[in-house]
């Protein structure tokens, strides 16, 4: 392979070398761990371990709840990055720097910060608490949790696309007769879309996964809300290995799917911006 | 997710003065910045404020007086230790993946940064999981440990006279968070280096130059700043990992607990002036890297355009 493509700068074998080495015994190698637990196992106990109604249950709520905050995340991560960009205003650097709390914050100071807040006594929770609303220890607290922890995908991947609009289009659109808000709908959303998209892909898929920020708030009720990656860790302290690694290998399936699509969505988006 | 997702260290600051048929009407604007940081603050700002303010809620006398609780300071020892490992780890790994990745042709490198992305893609429990599958006293290690006729017998024997734990102890701490950190620092510097491209080292060889000064002397410096900027996102994550090490690491009070998760012990345990006491401390340490993080955007900005303007 290097003979067609002889470099004179070396290195080559060796820095590949360990890259490979490294990502098989920290990556590779676990991650096959678990898909040859499965193998171990007859299909019956596959399907009973994957498809029980507590399991299809916790499927359910993960989905719905990662589905509703990736979607609230495409509408307020789209103003944010918009605002962010496009209005200077006093301290948008620091509102800025900001958006990537979620990241930085670990994911369980962000769980109990988010239940103190949201339980019935909390601020925020003792505001519903009256009409008799519950927000935490119900499925609502899930997705709030999964909107904290998502809100950077959005913003993140819409930030560098609506800085690289190119200001012909919309000055086009001006001078063709357009209001402004027929040129914001019909010229720059459509740019926007394919990064829309990936930032949505991305949130949903982290929140699919989310564990630290959800225990806390969720209240953990079975069949009603408890997440799937919580159920995997019930079925550990069970000592149910093969039930846990069961459910892990349908949601590493489901990652590997919301992986592709990303990269499909990213690969459109660039072609999109290359025109 | 491809590199340029979440970094924004390549993305220009700045706002210019745009032409008139761009601007939105002050309504709009107003409006929408409204909506904006009406959001932020309300998902973002508040949950922060929350944290410090449950941590105070008894006096400052309390906040100090759960701060000093020799489980909590094993906790944070074990939290950087963790971290003094992985970090440094996956920083040699990057560096090395983003040099073959970056200077080189070779097939199949586009599947190869697919699967350095990949623990992003893995829900942390998982991350957890795998590593005791196989470190476990049920997984191959245990039957390792446990077989009659081993490979290696004096292997087992040795490891047998230390009772050498990895899962429910310190280095299954370490795996997994390493496995759950592994691409942010190669994922930052794949795309840097491969937008400065070869030509410094090309020269740098063509003078005489061998591989480790080229890579020493030339292209280091020019990666410094990206370098940084992945360990500062990667170390933050080590530290603040909860669901990883939460499966691993079996939590034995005042042996393998990490910061995250005494936090949530003494929270399970309605000590919560103690739990976000000891929050305050991870709530810092994001705020600590957001602003460093910031500072080396912004130098890299400054230095971008006026790399532009001359």
């Amino acid at each position: 392979m290097s003979r067609s493509h002889r470099s004179v700068i070396p290195g080559f074998g060796l820095s590949l070398g360990l890259t490979l080495t490294y990502l098989s015994l920290i990556v590779l190698l676990p991650l096959s761990a678990a898909f040859i637990k499965t193998l171990g196992m007859s299909w019956d106990d596959f399907w009973t371990a994957v498809a029980s109604p507590r399991v299809v249950a916790s499927y359910r709520i993960s989905f719905l709840a990662s589905l509703a905050a990736a979607s609230v995340n495409c509408v307020f991560g789209l103003i944010v990055a918009w605002v962010l960009v496009r209005y200077p205003f006093p301290g948008r650097r620091i509102v800025d720097a900001l958006v990537d709390l979620p990241f930085a914050l670990p994911t369980a100071v962000a769980g109990i910060a988010l239940t103190a807040l949201y339980a019935p006594n909390g601020w925020i929770g003792s505001l519903a608490a009256p009409y008799g609303v519950k927000i935490a220890f119900t499925e609502v607290g899930i997705f709030i949790a999964l909107t904290f922890i998502g809100l950077p995908f959005v913003v993140r991947t819409l930030q560098p696309i609506i800085e690289e609009l190119e200001p012909e289009f919309e000055e086009a659109s001006a001078s063709l007769g357009a209001n402004r808000w027929q040129t914001l709908r019909r010229v720059i959303f459509p740019q926007l879309v394919p990064a829309l998209l990936t930032g949505f892909a991305m949130a949903f898929a982290r929140a699919l996964g989310e564990y630290g920020s959800v225990v806390f708030i969720s209240g953990n009720m079975p069949m009603r809300t408890e997440i799937t990656p919580l159920l995997i860790i019930t079925k550990l302290e069970q000592y149910d290995y093969a039930g846990a690694t069961a459910i892990a290998v349908v949601m590493l399936g489901a990652s590997f799917l919301m992986l592709l699509v990303i990269n499909l969505l990213q690969k459109w988006s660039r072609r999109h911006h290359a025109v | 997710m491809a590199a340029s997702a979440v970094s924004s260290l390549a993305r220009s600051a700045g706002v210019t003065a745009r032409p008139l048929a761009t601007r939105d009407a002050p309504w709009l604007r107003y409006t929408l910045t409204a909506v904006a940081l009406g959001f932020l603050a309300l998902f973002l700002v508040l949950p922060l404020v929350a944290v410090f303010a449950e941590a105070f809620r008894r006096g400052i006398g309390a906040y100090f007086a759960a701060l000093n609780d020799p489980d909590g300071l094993h906790a944070l020892k074990l939290t950087l230790l963790t971290a003094g490992l992985a970090v440094p780890a996956n920083l040699v790994f990057g560096v090395a993946a983003a040099w073959c990745i970056a200077k080189f042709t070779f097939p199949g490198k586009s599947l190869l940064i697919t699967l350095i992305d990949l623990p992003f893609a893995v829900s942390p429990v998982i991350s957890g999981l795998i590593y005791v599958l196989l470190f476990g006293a049920q997984g191959w290690y245990g039957l390792y440990l446990n077989a009659e006729n081993p490979w290696l017998p004096g292997l087992q024997a040795w490891l047998y006279e230390q009772d050498f734990k990895i899962i429910f102890a310190v280095p299954g701490i370490v795996l997994a968070t390493t496995f759950v950190t592994f691409p942010f620092i190669a994922r930052e510097l794949i795309p840097l280096m491969q937008t400065q491209g070869n030509d410094e080292e090309y020269a740098a060889i063509t003078l005489g130059a061998n591989g480790w000064q080229t890579f020493w002397k030339v292209t280091l410096p020019n990666i410094k700043w990206g370098l940084f900027y992945g360990v500062i996102l990667c170390n933050a994550r080590a530290m603040g990992e909860f669901g990883a090490v939460s499966v691993v690491s079996g939590h034995i009070r005042g042996e393998t607990n990490t910061l995250p998760l005494h936090v949530e012990i003494l929270y399970n345990e309605y000590q919560f002036v103690g739990a976000f006491a000891a929050a305050s401390i991870l709530a810092l340490l994001a705020l600590v890297t957001l602003v460093l993080k910031s500072l080396v955007e912004w130098a890299h900005a400054r230095r971008h355009a006026a790399s532009a303007a001359s």
